[in-house]
């Protein structure tokens, strides 16, 4: 699935910052944030895109590992990753030009007040990415039943399928927090390649990207 | 499996490597003491995105297209090639002969070529588009015309010198703004070591380090030379060195067939391509301007001794002959009923099924020596692996029976082209197998096919056996009046459709 949303990445901010799409590094001099990094699969891209990457994860053995992995490219090393949350580095008063969180907030407790943070991260002008997991009766069948018990892709209960968020509520709570969503698209896996693509079959996951106004 | 790895939570797949940590331990000390005893030999050795290993055809190719490309072309590309041609700004004279070893180069290729820029240098020299092609047998049962009005095309291919080709690519290698540098010698060893983590926190990392860590592959030149890559492209012919020492298996089979290549002349031009097959094997006559056609004989490798040391004359005599009324007697259209038999299938007349057989225009000079060559049929059971790629003739050798050889190989460079571009664009690490394993995924059906084709072609004319050589020649007037087939026929040919039959 990686490939598929860095290519949203790639093509909405391009837009967004009104950078040449055919550029090999086309974020030089942005600051990103990847929140929930985990390993560092998606902050390592995004170093090699140019952009100023910062990767935040609450669980320090991802943070360990990532670092371990992205030393080893120059592009990567310099990579700024720290084990802490989202609202600690509001309070710590950091901005960044693109706030992104993929497969996050499917986890935390308060979805709302996870947006504000998001919010307050995102420095004036700047873009909000966030993707997830819908709340319908396909994403039970793919996401819960079909990834989790018949193919075993993730361990059972890494999902709790009622904190799925609609793309509805996610556009709410980010609007409420002062993001604009303007972009959305949906991942949709086709057995028979293998390969994950866009498409705008947001039923089970999906992906949207907000700008803050003020 | 690499599939479900990819779509697991991103710390399942690294916490997956850690375990190799053991097995860089005892690398790394290994490497250290070896360097130990050489010091800095050939000086610095240089890191580069991509090292290409054989600045042939399909080599130079690949740099083209990666130029071409505005994701790629700010690679570092190391070309390595003992070649001296390679050195030098023109070696192709007007004035020279042509020479016997030629490609014929399909419109896909042509569109290719255009592509990436390097047409115009081709045009610049000798080459001879075609428009027509007779196709028949030793049994006189049958023969197919084919013309590229069939298939609304302008042109059925191109014959050009592989030398033009080469120059054409060199040039417009060189006046692109890839950063290149070509290396005249030729790989002596290549390592690859398996991905391991760095606890050293250092973002001035070495190229020995990155190397260790599995994130170069290292490669010694006979010259002394070294160099790093992240990805090493094997494009050194069917005895691909790369291939080799990545350790790739290959099936494959001997054809016991030689093939006499060489340069004849005529009195008239020659527009058309001809090839007759033979008992022991196809004769192709193919234009290649100014009155000049290449040859290519296939026949077993005794004969092919015989016939390359025979006199001039009696070679020209012996070519007529074979074109003509050797082996067996020309082709009628009364042998297997009129069209009529097909009329039903037609669909539309094509419109060289009313052109009548005719006898190819006669040799009457030599104008090169003659080379024999054996066959074979050779082909990568992978084509990638970790941080290399095999592209050309490393990858698969065919049968010349259709000309279809390099433009197989033009194919694989213009698909790793773009796959090394899409994964620019994604931030990935360029060597990484799952990159380069798309690549794959895209040829390797595409090029089976092909050779499967050639290869059925080759082993259904070998057998002279009376039922077998009716339905070939079925085959062939099928292949003439069905003007849907004759169509299916050309656009596969051409490079069109890349499996045949499946649209």
């Amino acid at each position: 699935m990686n490939p598929t949303r860095l290519a949203f990445l790639r093509s909405t901010l391009c837009r967004h910052f009104r950078k040449d799409p055919l550029s090999a590094r086309p974020f030089e001099g942005l600051r990103f944030i990847d929140v929930g990094c985990g390993g560092g699969i998606l902050s390592e891209p995004l170093a090699r895109m140019g952009a100023t990457v910062t990767g935040i994860d609450a669980i320090e053995k991802n943070i360990k590992i990532a670092r371990l992995h992205a030393n080893l490219d120059p592009t990567t090393s310099t990579i700024e990753y720290c084990c802490t949350t989202a609202e600690k580095l509001v309070e710590e008063q950091r901005k960044f030009d693109a706030v992104i969180a993929l497969e996050v907030i499917e986890h935390v407790a308060d979805a709302a007040e996870f947006c504000k943070s998001l919010s307050a991260l995102t420095a004036h002008e700047g873009a909000t990415v966030v993707s997830t997991i819908n709340r319908s009766m396909r994403s039970y069948a793919t996401a819960i039943v079909a990834a989790e018990y018949l193919l075993q892709w993730l361990p059972k209960g890494t999902h709790q399928w009622s904190s799925f968020l609609t793309p509805e509520e996610l556009t709410m709570i980010l609007k409420r927090a002062g993001v604009d969503v303007k972009e959305m698209a949906g991942f949709v896996y086709n057995p028979l390649t293998g390969r994950w693509s866009l498409s705008d079959d947001i039923s089970v996951n999906f992906i949207a990207y907000g700008t803050k106004e003020k | 499996m690499n599939r479900i790895f990819a779509t697991k939570a991103g710390s399942d797949v690294y916490r997956l490597r850690i375990p190799w940590r053991p097995f860089s331990n005892d690398a790394a000390p290994l490497l250290s003491s070896q360097n130990a005893g050489n010091p800095e030999k050939g000086s610095e050795a240089k890191q580069y995105d991509i090292a290409i290993v054989g600045g042939g055809m399909v080599g130079l190719a690949l740099a083209c297209s990666l130029a071409s490309r505005p994701l790629t072309r700010h690679l570092n590309v190391a070309i390595i090639d003992s070649n001296p041609a390679l050195g030098r700004k023109h070696f192709i004279k007007k004035e020279d002969l042509p020479d016997p070893r030629v490609s014929t180069i399909t419109p896909a290729t042509i569109s290719f070529f255009k592509d990436i820029g390097a047409w115009q240098f081709v045009e610049q020299h000798r080459h001879a588009y075609f428009d027509k092609m007779q196709v028949w047998d030793y049994t006189g049962l049958s023969y197919a015309k084919y013309n590229a009005r069939d298939a609304d095309k302008e042109v059925l291919g191109c014959v050009v010198e592989n030398k033009v080709l080469l120059s054409s690519l060199l040039s417009r290698v060189q006046e692109t703004v890839l950063p290149k540098k070509i290396y005249p010698s030729r790989l002596n060893s290549m390592s690859i070591l398996p991905n391991s983590s760095s606890s050293e926190v250092d973002s001035m990392l070495s190229m020995t380090a990155l190397f260790t860590h599995g994130r170069l592959a290292k490669l010694e030149l006979e010259d002394g030379n070294s160099l790093y890559a992240k990805l090493v492209v094997g494009a050194d012919g069917g005895k691909s060195r790369v291939r080799e020492l990545a350790g790739f298996r290959t099936t494959g089979w001997n054809y016991s067939q030689n093939a006499i290549i060489c340069t004849v002349e005529h009195d008239v031009e020659n527009h058309c391509a001809w090839q007759r097959f033979l008992p022991s094997g196809p004769l192709a006559l193919l234009p290649i301007g100014d009155k000049f056609s290449n040859i290519v004989w296939t026949m077993s490798p005794k004969e092919s001794s015989e016939f390359k040391s025979i006199t001039e004359d009696n070679f020209l005599k012996a070519v007529n002959h074979a074109l003509d009324y050797g082996y067996g007697p020309h082709p009628t259209p009364s042998i297997l009923g009129s069209s009529d038999l097909f009329s039903w299938l037609k669909g539309g007349i094509s419109k060289s099924a009313n052109d009548c057989f005719e006898i190819p225009p006669k040799v009457v000079k030599l104008a090169s020596e003659r080379m024999a060559f054996p066959l074979s049929l050779r082909h990568a059971n992978d084509y990638a692996s970790k941080r290399v790629a095999l592209i050309g003739d490393a990858a698969h050798t065919v049968h010349p029976l259709a000309g279809q050889g390099v433009n197989l190989g033009f194919g694989d460079a213009s698909t790793l082209s773009s796959v090394i571009s899409e994964g620019i664009a994604v931030g990935t690490d360029i060597g990484e197998v799952s990159l380069l394993k798309k690549y794959e995924a895209d040829r390797k059906p595409a090029n089976v096919m092909m050779m499967a084709v050639l290869d059925g072609f080759q082993k259904a004319y070998s057998v002279d056996f009376g039922p077998l050589n009716i339905l070939r020649a079925a085959a062939f007037h099928g292949a003439h009046h069905i003007s849907p087939l004759k169509k299916s026929i050309i656009s596969y040919a051409s490079g069109e459709m890349r499996l045949p039959l499946f649209a």
